[in-house]
């Protein structure tokens, strides 16, 4: 039986409204996310709109011939700038992934006290670089490095941009991952160590499974501050209108099309709402990896 | 207790949702009403100069510099190409018009039949673009059709054994790496029309840097690249090559002097135009960008300035 409710201490008025009014504004702010996101892509897809009627889709989509400014025949193909981004996404998440976990499982695992204290610092501060200086580093330095190491003709190009975008995300992927294997509860490692495992037993047996979906969440941000990174992979990947053939081919980014296009466009032109819908396509890729992120989280959830 | 709970709470969050409102609203007005209000307590004369992108830059170092000279007059810049700035002076939009081109025959019997005005041209300064190699490139000298033959979509030069440079020192391999200019630069456009071709395309595999700054860096950076760029952006990593009109034509460096005397085959004049002759305060303006002070800064934007009479 449950006990009778004890009245509870009597609270002034003026208490009780400053609670709601604060519950209200702390739901403001949740929901406030919703509306900017749907309205950042209502006002993207607002400029683009009247572009969509005069677009052959397929085109739009598939062909590599990126003319917009012809003043015989403007084209309008972003085949080749969506092979680009996905390019260089994948070739920096290839080398940054293995990186940025073997990190954080170090991180977390395998060090401690200053050595620790010392690498976090240090992570961090290369997560506070801006992108124009990786991309200046990426164009000046980088540039005669990949040339005189490999034997190609140019420098910036798929690999040259991966790297940088590596780099950049590696601390993401390093935070997040750690504060995961952190979650981790102790007792997890107390029972491995316990059955007489290793460490390294522990860690790849226990720990990574445990603290698989923040370690997802990690790589995902990661693969995020990649494809959205603009001004590094203009000034590295080469900015050319390619569909790249090895890792040594300068290509082009959907990102870096808009940053440096938009600018001088005249406002309404074909050229500037093709831009835009060059936006749509990029919010759609983001959604597309979030959604899929979300529905690899459940499936892990499940298990 | 439960019911003045929830009485609170719908009022609380419909006062929010109004107050929420209240500063979005407030927000969106405040936008619209900033920018009419001036600065001085004088009152200024607008001139709206609109027109080429390729003299944006210059024309705004100009109105900028030029409120130290005439407090009374506010030069307010705004690019969208030469034709904008054209179609401005025909519609009474503009009162100064830059167009890195000749003004049409049709536009000039618009205006008259508009307005019934002439437009009047002034050339204000130079554009040329220098051809920039890697600094060990031995290529020393090319041709108009060369360069043509590299930038354009269907050129067949590729390869720097076609130009005659057998190898290059620190180069790795035959390509020819192009670099060239995003899609909408006042550079990019000039250069198509002079180089490429106005019915023509750029190859497409260009490395199209953003800046002028940024072509130099590259071609500075990579040996086997070739680019073009303004001739002020010269460093000691690049070497400016000379250029001939056409085979036989003797090759030409580009400099202040060959630009002048219209020997260097990559360069234009910049025009400014006015609907009449220019009222006192915008003819004050114009002589003010042709004085030497007004043309020094032009110099340090990396034009060529007139020649003196």
């Amino acid at each position: 039986m449950a006990p009778p409710t004890a009245p509870r201490p009597a609270r002034s008025a003026f208490a009780l409204v400053g609670e709601r009014v604060v519950e209200s504004l702390v739901y403001l702010c949740g929901i406030s996310a919703i509306v900017f996101v749907f309205g950042i892509f209502f006002f993207v897809f607002k400029e683009g709109a009247p572009m969509l009627g005069k677009l052959n889709f397929a085109e739009f989509f598939l062909s590599k011939e990126w003319i917009p400014t012809s003043s015989v025949q403007p084209k309008y193909g972003i085949g080749a700038l969506i092979v680009g981004t996905l390019s260089v996404t994948f070739l920096a998440m290839f080398i940054a992934v293995p990186f940025g976990l073997g990190a954080a499982v170090f991180v977390s695992e395998f060090c401690s006290g200053k050595v620790k204290e010392t690498l976090k610092i240090v992570i961090e501060l290369l997560a506070a670089i801006p992108s124009v200086v990786w991309g200046f580093i990426g164009l000046s330095v980088m540039n005669r490095v990949i040339i005189g190491l490999f034997d190609v003709p140019v420098g910036v190009n798929l690999l040259n941009a991966a790297l940088l975008l590596a780099l950049m995300s590696v601390p993401i992927m390093v935070s997040i991952g750690e504060d995961a294997l952190k979650a981790v509860p102790d007792s997890y490692r107390e029972a491995g160590i316990a059955l007489g495992a290793t460490r390294w037993q522990l860690v790849y047996r226990v720990l990574l499974p445990a603290a698989k979906n923040g370690l997802l969440a990690a790589v995902l941000l990661g693969v995020g501050r990649a494809i959205g990174e603009t001004m590094a992979v203009l000034m590295a990947t080469g900015h050319s209108i390619n569909i790249p053939q090895s890792i040594f081919d300068p290509v082009r980014t959907l990102t870096a099309t808009i940053a440096a296009e938009l600018g001088e466009t005249s406002q309404g032109s074909n050229h500037y709402q093709v831009l835009f819908l060059i936006g749509v396509v990029l919010f759609s890729i983001t959604f597309v990896v979030n959604f899929l992120a979300d529905l690899a989280v459940k499936g892990v959830k499940k298990q | 207790m439960t019911k003045p709970n929830s009485l609170l709470r719908g009022i609380c969050d419909s006062a929010t949702l109004a107050l929420a409102c209240v500063v979005f609203l407030s927000g969106c007005g405040k936008s619209g009403t900033q920018s009419s209000s001036g600065g001085g307590s004088e009152k200024k004369t607008t001139v709206a100069n609109i027109g080429s992108d390729t003299m944006v830059n210059i024309a705004a170092a100009w109105a900028e510099a030029y409120g130290a000279v005439d407090k009374t007059v506010l030069i307010e810049v705004n690019g969208g190409g030469s034709g904008v700035g054209i179609k401005g002076l025909i519609n009474g939009t503009a009162e100064i018009a830059n167009s890195s081109r000749h003004i049409e025959d049709k536009e000039r019997a618009e205006l008259k039949e508009k307005r019934q005005l002439d437009a009047k041209e002034f050339i204000v300064g130079i554009d040329a673009l220098s051809i920039y190699v890697h600094k060990d490139n031995p290529l020393n000298e090319i041709t108009m059709e060369q360069l043509g033959e590299i930038y354009r979509s269907d050129g067949k030069i590729t390869k720097w054994t076609e130009l005659g440079v057998s190898s290059i020192p620190g180069g790795k391999g035959d390509e020819i790496i192009r670099v060239s200019r995003q899609n909408n630069s006042g550079t990019y456009e000039y250069f198509k029309e002079v180089v490429v071709g106005k019915r023509n395309e750029f190859k497409l595999g260009s490395l199209d840097m953003n800046g002028s700054k940024d072509v130099v860096e590259l071609v500075g950076k990579t040996p086997n690249a070739i680019g073009y760029s303004g001739m002020g952006y010269a460093n000691p990593s690049v070497k400016t090559i000379k250029v001939a009109k056409k085979k036989g034509d003797p090759y030409v460096a580009p400099s202040i002097a060959t630009t002048q005397d219209k020997s260097y085959p990559i360069a234009r004049p910049m025009f400014v135009y006015t609907a009449g002759e220019p009222a006192p305060h915008l003819k004050k303006y114009i002589d003010w960008t042709l004085s030497e002070e007004g043309q020094k800064l032009l110099l340090s934007t990396g034009y060529v300035p007139v020649p003196k009479k």
